[in-house]
């Protein structure tokens, strides 16, 4: 019957969906052409051309922009190994000890970074900073990321773990392994797509981050997003629409890789 | 072994003697980077300036006094109440409220038909939503910014469908904070609007019209109160960031259209140089995400114990 599926299909909704996400992608649709612009102004199109792309890296400003990408990824990968370490552990700890007391409050500790408005933690770390005399520089910036990176990589690891049985490393317990043997050898191979998947979310959310980095940056010391605000601040560039469209890209390829790598589920 | 066996994996309890070790470093980088500051920055509201930055280590309530209290330019008048930064939190709330709202008005629609396509075909639609929350929210909003701007692609298209006539003046206006607003969370709207949705038993609203109730009143009367908590996520969940953001009133609103992330910035990063007063602002925000979230939390409790 017709009318039993009435609910299912409200009209207007797919028209609305698709809206949804022609408002998500038109922006970054619309930068990523006119990055490929020969012209040097922002406003006429002149062709297609590689000029910005050549520019981001020969350019006036490349010292620059090499100098913040190189800082951008050096933290983004350490932040992104030390969280997700401590994330694995934290989600070994809160998912197979058991029921526990401090098991909430640990949660609500883990999820803390995401709950703060994201200005009054950067307020809070660079006041914090400031009161342990720590000299603001590539330090100061790892160790704001490394905070806020953990529910990230929290998130995607507990997951991957709620949904593995206790049955594969009961087994392995049952056999003589031991305790570290069974984490090592049964519970990270078995974890690997969530570990992967949690690594690079933290990676990306590292790479962008620009509000607590820009608080706890030193002066002179420069990350991509931090390059990128100071140029826009003078004016939009072609050139940042070029650096812009690479940033985009491979947010989308890491995040494209992590839903790929966590949808892979061996277990099942 | 039984545990597993009753209570799922999560009653696991293999690690139970290493629980200590596993959460210590999670617990000590937590405490001591993330609630330590925030602890710190409650003290420092109530410190005295330094006129470059920086505090002087003397209690004062002065930041607290500046932000409430009017006192006239030589500070000897008898107070009145200081408009200006409520005014500016006040202008905070409308903007997250209206970017909230028109966030809900794209939101729910989107979540409602991903929720009800099959079920195979639903994690692309919701992986497609998600793809843009991860690229850097500086570029989306110079990109939203590129897309509004006087001779930007927007105003060329409309000028050639002869819609108007002459250029819409959108950034640096309300509107241009409200979309930036809009177009930073949106993907925050859809997640738990969808997760509410899928959950929904759709054998519930036939019953409903078996006992000829129309789809108006099925509508209202079962799925709206089977997925406002998933309604009041979302809405949570747009509002928060927003009320805080710093990058959309900066890059798409212009000096008047000041929020309270600029206000806080200025103290710190700008010429204002109010450690003290930056903290106190900062606390005030802080004090009202949490109330929200805690009158959040509770009416998900409601919500859980209804069904």
């Amino acid at each position: 019957m017709a009318r039993r599926s009435d609910l299912r299909a409200i009209p207007g909704f797919r028209a609305l969906t698709l809206l949804c996400l022609f408002v998500l992608y038109a922006p970054l649709i619309v930068v990523t052409i006119y990055s490929f612009n020969a012209s040097a102004s922002i406003t006429s199109w002149e062709g297609l051309s590689l000029r910005w792309y050549w520019d981001v890296f020969t350019g006036p400003e490349s010292g620059k922009f090499k100098t913040a990408a190189a800082n951008s990824f050096l933290i983004a990968i350490s932040a992104a190994t030390i969280s997700t370490t401590i994330a694995t552990l934290a989600a070994t700890g809160m998912i197979r000890t058991g029921r526990f007391r401090a098991r909430s409050l640990s949660f609500g500790l883990i999820s803390l970074p995401l709950m703060v408005p994201e200005i009054v933690t950067a307020v809070a770390t660079l006041i914090f900073f400031n009161a342990i005399a720590l000299e603001r520089g590539l330090l100061s910036i790892l160790i704001a990321h490394v905070v806020f990176c953990i529910p990230f990589a929290y998130l995607p690891i507990s997951a991957r773990m709620q949904g593995i049985g206790p049955a594969y490393e009961e087994a392995a317990l049952d056999l003589y392994a031991t305790k570290r043997q069974t984490f090592t050898r049964i519970l990270l191979p078995l974890m690997a797509p969530g570990i992967v998947s949690g690594y690079l979310l933290a990676f990306i959310v590292s790479l962008d981050d620009f509000i607590i980095t820009n608080f706890v940056k030193g002066a002179g010391v420069e990350t991509l997003p931090t390059a990128i605000f100071g140029a826009v601040k003078r004016g939009i560039q072609p050139n940042i629409m070029a650096i812009s469209t690479l940033l985009l890209g491979l947010s989308i390829l890491l995040v494209t890789l992590s839903w790929l790598v966590s949808k892979s589920d061996t277990t099942k | 072994m039984a545990a597993g066996a009753v209570g799922g994996s999560s009653a696991s309890s293999t690690y139970r003697e290493a629980r200590g070790w596993l959460l210590l470093p999670a617990w000590s980088v937590l405490l001591f980077f993330s609630l330590a500051p925030v602890i710190m920055m409650l003290v420092y509201s109530f410190l005295t300036k330094e006129h470059r930055g920086g505090v002087i280590w003397e209690f004062s309530l002065a930041a607290y006094d500046q932000f409430f209290l009017d006192r006239g330019l030589f500070g000897d008048e008898p107070p009145r109440i200081q408009w200006t930064y409520i005014a500016i939190f006040w202008r905070s709330i409308w903007q997250a409220g209206a970017a909230t709202l028109m966030s809900l008005a794209v939101g729910f629609p989107t979540a409602y038909f991903i929720a009800t396509r099959p079920a195979k075909a639903r994690p692309l639609w919701v992986f497609l939503i998600t793809i843009p929350y991860w690229v850097n929210l500086l570029i989306r909003t110079v990109s939203m910014k590129f897309l509004l701007r006087e001779q930007g692609p927007l105003n060329d298209f409309l000028l050639w469908t002869g819609a108007i006539d002459s250029p819409l003046q959108i950034v640096n206006t309300n509107l241009a904070v409200q979309l930036g607003l809009f177009y930073s969370y949106l993907p925050f709207m859809v997640l738990p609007i969808y997760a509410a949705v899928e959950r929904y038993d759709f054998a519930l609203s036939e019953a409903a019209a078996d006992l000829y109730a129309s789809k108006w009143t099925t509508l209202r009367r079962i799925l709206l109160p089977a997925v406002k908590p998933g309604v009041v996520a979302g809405c949570i969940l747009v509002f928060v960031p927003s009320l805080g953001s710093f990058l959309a009133p900066d890059l798409l609103g212009g000096a008047r259209n000041f929020m309270i992330g600029s206000l806080i910035e200025e103290q710190f990063k700008g010429n204002a140089g109010n450690w003290p007063f930056g903290a106190a602002a900062s606390m005030i925000l802080l004090t009202l995400v949490l109330l929200l979230l805690l009158a959040f939390a509770r009416q998900q409790a409601r919500a859980e114990r209804r069904s």
